[in-house]
């Protein structure tokens, strides 16, 4: 299995090698992996049937606990089909819808890339392998829809859907570590028996709210469904594979396959349920106002996502039957749209229902295979579709006291989504072809095959829902019941009230198709809300945060090293004057303070007047000279309190420091006068505050007694052990000669960069 | 500053210097003194001859440019410092020879380090000195 | 006479950070200089100041007497000093370098032609 999962991802490394030698072939080999990968699944459909699952484990990181844990049931059996059932097809037609594009080569690599990834998801056992596959196809989806990346809408569609998405996958992270928490241990499969346990931990509501979170993102649940309506700046094949039919149902399947180890628990369930139904509500009615079919095609996905999270959270084996049937339905009966919608697209050069008409007359096979999808979608017989909406209404009909407020809810949607699929499904087909479209051409068969395998299918799973029930539908509720099921799937079920909600639904939805007419103007009146909608007060947020961090980094980060300096001048004085005010016992003992003599008096005041005048002297060499003054009386300070070699050195730095100064002033500028007074006066003051407070930090060290064991050891072996009485040399060279050594490795490194700054430039003058 | 009295003392101020300069290097480890203190000296010595003299005289006296006393004066460090190794002992551990020299007084491997400090103050100071004057 | 030493050393810091804070480069690194002579003057100053007792061991002695100058401060001093005579004479030539091609000693300015270099 490890080899089913990375063979994609090493397809994605060579793909643009092999497409960039062979730039004259057909690319419709390419396809040849999914297929590959989709038979070898389909032959380990006996071993799962048996009632068996399929684990390897692979060690990756053993002592963090993230192992390559793969693991095949019912469920992930009917996920991986999908992906490289669905994969297979979608390859086929990108082969004709993507022919001779500049960066086809790329897009394949991307794609696999996904495939690899979504394969790799829907597999993993390990909790922080999930995770890293969950991120790749987020990763995967940020490059597939920003696959135009000249233009700005798909990179901005393309960033919130990484931002919207990749936010969603850091909760889960937060999600699966609580999880590695509470159960210590890290395989999926290995949880459900503490099922018990791990609701009654403490942790067990926060784990559900960021697994909640990170499962609404990806499958574009409200509040978090903008993002999926903006990702259809994708090309068509992207649309198809990602966002309809595998991509945005991995928090689907998050959910399902945390089902038996968080589910049946009040909170999950309520949560479930309501954010289910708000977003299937609010995304189908949205559906019914949009004019251009990719946008009517996203938000009848949302809305179908929003059934499918709704019918987790009922939780019953009922629903949780009726979701799987439903995936699977789903994912017939939108890709096939979707790829319908691509030809147009392709072939007419238009998205726009308003225009669309008639289309029959020139690509028949293409019309067929749309109305076949919007029966499916409509639920009327025989479809899988049928089958599929009788399972939903069984289902809430089972709720006991909320049956008929959900079971109105799920009829509200059905209706809605109808419409929106007969919109784009039939319409564009039936009536009079405008006379713009007569010159359009039926597709390669390489693009109208594929919709046509799966509307086909949708037809036939209906007609004979035997062939997938004991394959793969009974496997996949096992694994999420834990229960062996016990049903039967049938098209007919004779005369009963079910029956009388689907002819309902159908008939009313009927009725709105001919009654609405989407129009541009209708769109505008419901765009007009869009100012109340969470992509306006998220995408506020984002900017809001954008702003903020703008302001605040051209507020610390001006670029002007005075504002620094004064920024954390100013905040280390109020720190220390805060420390201070705390409490300062400042014991001047002027008795044990040496005492001042004539000469020294004088010195100090010298270097008092020198500071002054260096700082305040409008020349420069001045102050440069003053600056002389001062170094050399700190000599004689250093000669005074017994520091002779201090005196020495400093006297021969002050003298090359003068010297330098000097031999670089000469060709520069006199002294501006930059700064106004009021500037002036406000650097004066913090830098006096600032000298104060050091001056009292002073006092207070003076006042605290001194550990002088080092020195005391060096006064003691300065002679014994280094065989020198000058202690300050012998610390120098000898015992802390490795600091000498790096000390004057850094000074050679000063006379290096001198030497390179200056050359550098003489090379630049001369290329002027 | 190019005045004859000034030019000429120069002359005789450079190799009195450089000599007090190495007196001060070798008896840093007894009294006041050291490579630091040393090398300083010595490098004002250069710079008080090129401001008699010009700095292209001075230089030619030195012969090869200042800046090779960096390389050589670091690994004479480095060696004083590794010597022990060859002994068995760690690094920069100092060792001693039996008897004194005269004059220089006991001979250990920190006057070889303190030597090699000497050398790279004096490379560093005339580089620098040496590139600014020149780029002027 | 500490006193005076410390009331030298607010000094030295305030004119260091008043110079820092001009907007001309020579006075930048003026500033730099008196702040490090501030700096220099507190460590030797918290190390105990002694009169007259250079951490020299007498001719005749072993070790150093009761009372002593403390030699660590000194060293470390004297590594300061020598070190920032390195980084000093690095500014100044990075001032001459950066006035050779921008004309001009203003931060202000230099801030304002950084894309022409």
């Amino acid at each position: 299995m490890l080899t089913a999962v990375i063979s994609g991802f090493i397809f994605a490394l060579l793909i643009p090698f092999i497409l960039g030698r062979l730039k004259s072939i057909s690319t419709l080999w390419v396809a040849l992996l999914p297929l590959t990968l989709f038979i070898y699944f389909l032959s380990k459909i006996p071993e799962i049937l048996a009632g068996n699952t399929i684990k390897t484990s692979y060690q990756w990181v053993p002592s963090l606990g993230i192992n390559l844990d793969f693991y095949l049931d019912g469920l992930s059996l009917l996920f991986v089909l999908l992906i490289s059932g669905v994969g297979t097809l979608v390859f086929v037609y990108t082969s004709a819808y993507l022919k001779g594009h500049h960066y086809l080569d790329r897009f394949y690599a991307y794609l696999s890339l996904f495939m690899a990834s979504m394969l790799g998801l829907v597999l993993s056992d390990n909790i922080y392998t999930l995770f890293l596959f969950w991120e790749l196809t987020s990763i995967s989806s940020f490059f597939l829809i920003g696959f135009n990346n000249d233009k700005e809408d798909s990179r901005k569609s393309a960033l919130t859907a990484l931002a919207i998405t990749g936010f969603g996958g850091l909760f889960l992270m937060v999600a699966m570590v609580g999880l590695g928490q509470i159960t210590e241990v890290y395989q999926i499969s290995a949880m459900a028996p503490m099922a018990e346990a791990i609701k009654d931990h403490s942790l067990y509501g926060w784990v559900l709210f960021f697994l909640f979170i990170a499962a609404f993102t990806k499958s574009a649940q409200f509040p978090f469904h903008f993002w999926l309506p903006g990702a259809m700046k994708a090309p068509t094949p992207v649309s198809t594979y990602l966002h309809s039919a595998t991509m945005v149902k991995a928090g689907v399947y998050l959910l399902a396959r945390f089902t038996p180890v968080l589910g049946n628990h009040e909170w999950w369930n309520g949560t479930l349920i309501i954010v289910g139904a708000i977003t299937m509500v609010y995304a189908a009615i949205h559906a019914l106002f949009r004019i251009d079919l990719k946008g009517i095609l996203a938000y009848s996905t949302i809305s179908a996502l929003g059934i499918l999270v709704f019918l987790i959270g009922l939780g019953s084996p009922d629903a949780l039957l009726a979701a799987c049937i439903f995936i699977l339905v789903h994912a017939l009966y939108k890709a096939t749209l979707f790829l319908v919608t691509g030809i147009i697209d392709h072939e007419t050069g238009t998205r726009d229902v308003t225009q669309l008409r008639g289309l029959n007359k020139v690509m028949l096979p293409v019309g067929i295979a749309a109305m076949l999808a919007a029966i499916s979608n409509a639920g009327i017989p025989p479809s899988f579709g049928f089958v599929g909406k009788d399972l939903i209404y069984g289902a809430t009909l089972n709720m006991g006291d909320l049956a008929w407020l959900l079971t109105c809810l799920a009829i509200l949607t059905n209706v809605a989504l109808l419409v929106a699929g007969f919109v784009a499904g039939i319409k564009p087909f039936l009536g009079k072809l405008p006379e713009k479209f007569e010159n359009v051409h039926l597709p390669a068969p390489s693009m109208y095959v594929p919709p046509l395998i799966l509307a086909t299918l949708g037809i036939l799973f209906g007609l004979f829902p035997g062939i997938l029930e004991g394959g793969l539908i009974k496997p996949a509720v096992s694994s999420l019941t834990g229960a062996s099921p016990d049903f039967h799937l049938q098209l007919w079920h004779g005369f009963n009230l079910i029956f009388l909600l689907s002819l309902i639904t159908i008939g009313s939805g009927t009725v709105l198709y001919f009654l609405l007419k989407p129009s541009e103007s209708l769109l505008k009146k419901v765009t007009a809300f869009d100012r109340f909608s969470p992509q306006t007060i998220i995408l506020g947020i984002s900017h809001g945060f954008k702003l903020a961090g703008k302001g605040w980094t051209g507020f610390f980060q001006n670029g002007y090293l005075r504002y620094y300096l004064i920024t954390i001048l100013g905040f280390l004085s109020l720190l220390l004057a805060y420390r201070l005010y705390l409490g300062v016992d400042l014991l001047i003992n002027t008795e044990l303070m040496t005492e001042v003599t004539f000469y020294e008096a004088v010195v100090l005041l010298v270097m008092a007047v020198a500071i002054l005048f260096t700082v305040f002297s409008k020349s420069r060499l001045a102050a440069v000279a003053s600056l002389g003054v001062v170094g050399y009386s700190f000599c004689l300070i250093f000669l005074f309190y017994s520091a002779p070699d201090l005196a020495m050195t400093q006297f021969s730095i002050d003298t090359l420091t003068v010297i330098l100064f000097v031999l670089v002033l000469y060709n520069l500028p006199k002294y501006l006068k930059l700064s106004d007074n009021r500037v002036r006066i406000r650097d004066g003051l913090l830098s006096l505050i600032f000298g104060a407070l050091i001056s009292i930090l002073a006092l207070e060290v003076m006042s605290e007694s001194l550990s002088k064991e080092t020195s005391e050891y060096y006064a003691e072996n300065a002679y014994i052990l280094g065989k020198g009485k000058n202690v300050v040399n012998v610390i120098l060279v000898d015992f802390r000669g490795f600091d000498t050594m790096v000390e004057i490795t850094v000074l050679a490194i000063a006379a290096i960069g001198v030497f390179g700054l200056l050359k550098l430039h003489l090379r630049s003058t001369e290329k002027e | 500053m190019k005045t004859i009295i000034f030019k000429s003392a120069s002359v005789y101020l450079l190799p009195l210097l450089l000599l007090f300069s190495v007196f001060i290097l070798l008896r840093g480890h007894y009294l006041p003194g050291g490579g630091f203190v040393g090398g300083l000296m010595a490098s004002i010595a250069f710079v008080i001859h090129s401001f008699a003299n010009g700095v292209e005289n001075t230089k030619n006296i030195v012969k090869f440019h200042p800046g090779f006393l960096m390389p050589v004066g670091l690994a004479l460090a480095l060696l004083a410092g590794s010597l022990p190794l060859f002994m068995g002992e760690t690094f920069m551990t100092g060792l001693w020879m039996d008897q004194p020299v005269p004059v220089i007084g006991t001979v250990g491997t920190a006057l070889f380090f303190d030597t090699g400090v000497y050398l790279v103050v004096i490379g560093v100071t005339l580089t620098i000195i040496f590139t600014i004057s020149e780029g002027l | 006479m500490e006193l005076l030493l410390v009331i030298i050393i607010g000094l030295l810091y305030a004119a260091g950070i008043y110079m820092m804070l001009r907007r001309s480069l020579v006075k930048l690194i003026i500033g730099l200089i008196l702040l490090g002579n501030g700096a220099n003057l507190l460590i030797f100053l918290l190390g105990k100041i002694v009169k007259g007792e250079p951490p020299i061991i007498g001719p005749s002695e072993k070790m150093l007497g009761e009372i002593y100058a403390d030699p660590v401060p000194q060293a470390l001093i004297l590594t300061a000093i020598v070190i920032s005579f390195g980084l000093q004479a690095f500014a100044i030539i990075l001032i001459k370098r950066a006035y050779k091609v921008v004309k001009t000693d203003d931060l202000d300015e230099m801030y304002a032609t950084d894309e022409d270099l």
